[in-house]
């Protein structure tokens, strides 16, 4: 009769570095196992005991994390190849060893931190909102069908979590492509009855300069990949349609502002 | 780049593969497959061809100027991908990135197929079937041939797909999926024509 069973454990392969500038490094854990984990309790657990596998101490492995119940997008990381949130990565559902990368398409901070700055940037660069503000109240705006809000509701589920951007082959150091989830922004406030007074100023922002919609190459990993099931390039070829309309009225028409 | 080019170029270069790159391929290969009709029908049908009125133009401005600009911004954006179909390997990511491996091919095959017939006839040589003929005898020639002649056509194919949804003619999913199907056909009815065609040359069909 044996005495002990052996101890289950979850064996994870993390790619680790210092600083934005030094050369990222894989490092090995070796942390014991309790049902219903997720990647964040795996990393806090790290954090408890920072020990290596090989029973080396390190520094606690540094990650970024809020709202645990994937409506943020802080906890994104490239888990077991595939971009996705930490916190509803199930450690049970996992293949082991449990490979955790930071999104590297973003400046990478820290270990598996990021900076996810230009996100907002984007966001403000297609003006992502509805201005209302004034000198005097201007009342209350049009209604919206509810079918159509019902429809805008799947497109304003985007938390700004990077996925999109690191699947994009097209999002990269050789290019400046905006990435698919503020392109979807535009055609979200583009719906909005309020928003779309502003629709021709979005849509020639997209099309001016470098990184535009233009840069889009079809290769669709963006829907593939959104958590939130998005449909960003059926987003993209509305906006396509909306610009080519909005190029012929910039260039042969007059009434083009709006 | 100065502002506000990019959208401009990227849609020329869209528009130009289809109108008049993909008419010019279209035209070339019907012109291509009269060879299954025998030498005679062949060499008549490249003799219209080159005897149609302002063909220097028509040649310059269909042709030549289009295939150059559709080659060179073609390549900056090929250049700029960093491609990932190891980590995820969906359909249209392959399709993103085999269209940017057949523009390459293309224009390689391109300019070798102009340097041996089109600039061979500038020098004097005369475009007919027995010229094909003399080329395709070579194994090799006929293998780079047929890699060539396949490279461009699924390059036309899934470029019209895009070209679709670059103009906000295709934008649900659906539309999407069916415009795959069409191109796929497109692909293999074009790819069977070209074949069939450089197989005559070769004599191995015909």
């Amino acid at each position: 009769m044996s005495v002990e069973t052996e101890q289950k454990t979850i064996e994870l392969i993390i790619l680790r570095q210092e600083d934005p500038d030094s050369k990222p490094y894989e490092q090995n854990f070796s942390i014991p196992y309790r049902p219903n984990m997720n990647v964040i309790s795996a990393l806090m657990e790290i954090r408890r005991n920072p020990v290596t596998k090989e029973g080396e101490d390190t520094t606690p492995v540094a990650w970024d994390a809020s709202c645990l119940e994937e409506v943020c997008g802080a906890c994104s990381m490239v888990i077991n190849g595939k971009p996705r949130q930490s916190c509803t990565a199930l450690v049970d559902k996992l293949e082991q060893p449990i490979r955790l990368e930071p999104m590297n398409t973003f400046p990478v901070m820290r270990d598996l931190t990021i900076d996810r700055s230009r996100m907002f940037e984007s966001l403000k660069r297609v003006k992502a909102w509805v201005p209302i503000d004034g000198t005097y109240d201007l009342g209350p705006g049009p209604r919206m069908p509810e079918a159509k809000r019902q429809w805008a509701y799947e497109l304003s589920k985007c938390m700004s979590c990077g996925v999109c951007l690191q699947a994009c082959p097209n999002v990269n150091d050789k290019s400046q492509f905006i990435g698919p989830a503020a392109l979807s922004q535009v055609r979200l406030f583009n719906a909005h009855p309020t928003g779309a007074m502003h629709k021709a100023e979005r849509l020639t922002t997209i099309m001016d300069g470098d990184g535009g919609l233009a840069q889009c190459g079809n290769s669709q990993n963006c829907v593939e990949s959104c958590p939130k099931d998005i449909p960003l390039t059926t987003s993209i070829a509305a906006l396509n349609r909306a610009t080519t309309l909005q190029a012929f009225k910039n260039f042969f028409g007059s009434d083009n502002t709006a | 780049m100065s502002t506000n080019r990019e959208y401009i170029f990227r849609r020329l270069h869209s528009l130009l593969g289809v109108i008049p790159i993909g008419g010019f391929l279209v035209a070339h290969l019907t012109v291509n497959w009269f060879a299954t009709r025998g030498e005679e029908a062949y060499n008549q049908a490249a003799n219209f061809m080159s005897n149609l009125p302002f063909v220097y133009f028509l040649e310059a401005f269909f042709i030549f100027i289009p295939i150059i600009l559709h080659a060179v911004y073609g390549l900056y954006i090929a250049f700029q991908a960093r491609h990932n179909t190891k980590r995820f390997g969906y359909f249209r990511n392959w399709m993103f990135r085999f269209q940017r491996i057949s523009g390459v091919l293309v224009l390689i095959f391109v300019s070798w197929h102009v340097w041996e017939t089109r600039i061979a006839a500038a020098l004097g040589a005369e475009v007919n079937f027995q010229m094909m003929a003399d080329i395709v005898d070579n194994p090799a020639a006929l293998i780079a041939y047929i890699i060539g002649i396949t490279a461009t056509t699924f390059h036309f194919a899934n470029g019209l797909w895009s070209f679709a949804v670059t103009w906000g003619i295709t934008v649900s999913h659906k539309s999407q999926r069916v415009a795959t199907y069409v191109s796929a056909g497109i692909f293999l009815a074009l790819t069977f024509i070209g074949l069939q065609s450089i197989l005559t040359f070769a004599g191995i069909l015909g």
